[in-house]
C-alpha cells in the first residue's frame, strides 16, 4: 500500500515536472523567433468561432434558469425585484468564466488532444522535428495564445447572453418590469467584479489549452492512446479549471476587495 | 585537446566522399527495462549505402531516430556529419537535421497540409527562399517521383504507395546529403516497390546522397545494392546493373538481439551460411 502511494506520488511529481517544462518551453517560444503567425490566426478562428454556438447556448440557458431559481428563493423574502443583482454578480464573477472554460475544455481541449495525439502516434511530431520545426512553437504556442485570447472574449459574450436570457425569464415568467431588472443588474455590479470576471478566464484559458497540448503531445500507444488522451485532456482540464477558479477567486478577493 | 584520434581526424574530413558521415560507437539504448540496442557500432561513409535488416522490433527505426536526435542513447557516441549528436541540445540539433532527410515508416505526412505544402514544408516554413523558387522546387521534386498531378490533393486522398513517394519527395526537397529510409517499400506491390527502389538508387548515384535504408524486403534490398543509376548519352537517367566498385559501396547490416549479427556486401550476405541469416533470407 505504501509502495503504491509512493509510486503514485512519484509519477504525479514527474508529470507535474514535465508540465512545468512545457510551460517554460512555451514562454521561451513566445519570446523568441520564429513565430508562426498563420497558425495563430488559424487557431484564433478554430477556438473562438468554433466555440461560439455552444457558449451562446450554455450562457443563455444558464442565465434563464438562474433567474427562475433566484426568483423562487427571493420570493421568500419578497425581494423578487432585485433578481437582476443576483444574476449580474453571479454570471459575471463566477458562472460566465467557469462555464465557458468548461465548455471550451469539452469542445476545444478534446479536439486539441485528439489532433496532437494522432500526430504523436503517427510520427508527425517527429517528422516536424526532423524538418527543423519545434512542435511546441508550431503547434502548442498558437493554440495556447488562442486560448488566452479567446476564452476571455467568449466569457464576455456568455455573460452578456446569460444576462439577456435571465432578462427574458424575469420579464415573462417572474413578471418583473424590464426597467426594474436592468436597474438592478447595474446596481449589483462593482468594478472589482468586472475585473475578476476578466482576469479569471485568461488563466483558465491558458490552463485548459496547455493541459490539452501537454496530454496530446505525450500520447503513446496508437489510436487507443489517442482516445485515452482525449478523455484525459477533458477530465484533467475540467478539474484544473474548477481548482484554479477557486484559487484565483481566493487570491483576487484578497487583492481587489 | 591533445592530438586527434584517428576517428576524429577522419571525422574532420567529413565532406570528402569515402569518409565517415554517420558513426555509431558502442551505442546502448533501453526503454525502461526493455533493452533495444546493446552495443551497436558502425560507420556509413559519404556517398555509400547501408541496408539494415532485422526482425520486427529489432530496433531499426530506433537507430534512425537516434541519428536524427529524436531519441538519445543511454551510453555510446554518435556522430552525424562530423558533429557529435548524442549530447547535442534540441536547438543545436536543428542545424544537423538540415542535412538529413528522413522517410518515416508510415510516411508521417502532415494530414492537415496538401501534398504541395507537405513536400515544400521545410522550404516554406523554415527558410527564407523566395516563394516562387519554392513552388518550382516542389514541382521539380514531385516530377522526380512522378506525382505532379497530385500536387493539390490532401494525403488522405492518396494511395499507400503515393503517400510513400510524397514522403520521399518531402525528405529530398531541401537537398540533404544524408537520407534515411524506414521501410520505404513495406506493404507495396512489387511494381511500386521497384519505382521507389529506383528513386533511392537515383538519389544515391545522381545526387551523391549517402543513404541508410531499413527494410524487410530482401528483393528491394538487393535491388538497391545491385543496381546503379547512370546518365545515358541523351541525358536521361538509366538504371543498370552495378559496377564492382558500386557493389562494394553498399553494405548490409543485420540486427539481432540488440547486436550487429552480420555486416558485409550483398555477395557476402548471400554466401553466409549462418542459420538465422539463412532463415531470414529464405
Ligand atoms: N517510445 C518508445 N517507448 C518504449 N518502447 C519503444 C518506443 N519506441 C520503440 N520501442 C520499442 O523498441 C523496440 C524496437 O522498436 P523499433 O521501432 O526500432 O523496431 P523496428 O526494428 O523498427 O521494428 P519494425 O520492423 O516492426 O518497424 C520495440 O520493441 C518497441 O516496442
Ligand atoms: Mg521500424
Amino acid at each position: 500500500m505504501q509502495l503504491f502511494i509512493t509510486g503514485w506520488a512519484k509519477k504525479a511529481f514527474f508529470e507535474v515536472q514535465e508540465y512545468v517544462k512545457l510551460c517554460v518551453a512555451l514562454a521561451r517560444a513566445a519570446t523568441s523567433r520564429p513565430f508562426y503567425y498563420r497558425d495563430v490566426v488559424e487557431q484564433l478562428d478554430a477556438v473562438g468561432v468554433g466555440s461560439l454556438t455552444v457558449v451562446l447556448l450554455t450562457g443563455g440557458f444558464t442565465g434563464a434558469v438562474l433567474a427562475l431559481q433566484s426568483g423562487m428563493t427571493l420570493d421568500q423574502f419578497g425581494a423578487r425585484s432585485v433578481v437582476g443583482r443576483l444574476i449580474s454578480a453571479s454570471m459575471i464573477k463566477e458562472l460566465g468564466p467557469v462555464l465557458t472554460a468548461l465548455m471550451v475544455t469539452g469542445r476545444v481541449g478534446s479536439g486539441i488532444a485528439a489532433e496532437l495525439g494522432s500526430m504523436a502516434v503517427t510520427d508527425q511530431l517527429n517528422a516536424l522535428r526532423a524538418l527543423g520545426t519545434d512542435p511546441v512553437r508550431k503547434l502548442a504556442l498558437p493554440r495556447v495564445i488562442a486560448g488566452v485570447v479567446m476564452v476571455p472574449i467568449l466569457t464576455v459574450i456568455s455573460d452578456f447572453v446569460g444576462i439577456v436570457g435571465a432578462w427574458i425569464t424575469t420579464v415573462t415568467q417572474l413578471r418583473v418590469a424590464s426597467s426594474v431588472y436592468w436597474n438592478s443588474v447595474v446596481m449589483g455590479l462593482y468594478i472589482q467584479d468586472i475585473w475578476m470576471g476578466l482576469i479569471k478566464p485568461v488563466f483558465l484559458g491558458f490552463a485548459l489549452v496547455s493541459i490539452a497540448c501537454f496530454v496530446g503531445m505525450r500520447t503513446t500507444g496508437g489510436t487507443q492512446g489517442v482516445g485515452r488522451s482525449t478523455t484525459q485532456a477533458v477530465v484533467a482540464g475540467s478539474v484544473a479549471v474548477l481548482v484554479l477558479d477557486f484559487i484565483i477567486t481566493k487570491l483576487l478577493i484578497s487583492l481587489l476587495y | 585537446m591533445g592530438t586527434p584520434t584517428p576517428l576524429e581526424s577522419r571525422l574532420s574530413r567529413v565532406k570528402t566522399p569515402g569518409e565517415p558521415i554517420i558513426v555509431f560507437e558502442r551505442v546502448f539504448l533501453a526503454f525502461g527495462d526493455n533493452v533495444i540496442l546493446k552495443d551497436i557500432s558502425f560507420e556509413l561513409r559519404a556517398g555509400f549505402t547501408k541496408i539494415f535488416l532485422g526482425a520486427s522490433g529489432a530496433g531499426k527505426s530506433t537507430i534512425l531516430k537516434l541519428i536524427l536526435g529524436l531519441l538519445k542513447p543511454q551510453t555510446g557516441k554518435i556522430w552525424v556529419n562530423g558533429v557529435r549528436v548524442d549530447t547535442l541540445s534540441e536547438s543545436d540539433m536543428m542545424k544537423v537535421r538540415d542535412d538529413v532527410g528522413m522517410v518515416f515508416q508510415e510516411g508521417a505526412l502532415f494530414d492537415s497540409l496538401s501534398v504541395r505544402e507537405n513536400v515544400g514544408y521545410k522550404l516554406y516554413e523554415e527558410s527564407d527562399m523566395d516563394l516562387n523558387d519554392v513552388h518550382r522546387r516542389v514541382e521539380e521534386v514531385l516530377g522526380w517521383v512522378e506525382l505532379e498531378e497530385h500536387i493539390d490533393k490532401m494525403p488522405s486522398q492518396l494511395s499507400g504507395g503515393q503517400r510513400r513517394r510524397v514522403a520521399i519527395a518531402r525528405a529530398m526537397t531541401f537537398q540533404p546529403r544524408i537520407l534515411l529510409y524506414d521501410e520505404p517499400t513495406t506493404g507495396l506491390d512489387p511494381i511500386t516497390s521497384i519505382t521507389i527502389d529506383d528513386e533511392i538508387v537515383k538519389l544515391r548515384d545522381i545526387e551523391g546522397v549517402s543513404s541508410l535504408v531499413v527494410t524487410h524486403q530482401l528483393r528491394d534490398a538487393f535491388w538497391v545494392a545491385e543496381r546503379m543509376a547512370v546518365r545515358g548519352p541523351d541525358g536521361k537517367v538509366q538504371i543498370v546493373p552495378a559496377s564492382p566498385e558500386k557493389l562494394a559501396q553498399t553494405e548490409f547490416v543485420m540486427l539481432r538481439d540488440g547486436l550487429i549479427a552480420f555486416e558485409g556486401t550483398a555477395s557476402e550476405l548471400r554466401a553466409n551460411n549462418d542459420p538465422y541469416l539463412q532463415l531470414f533470407l529464405s
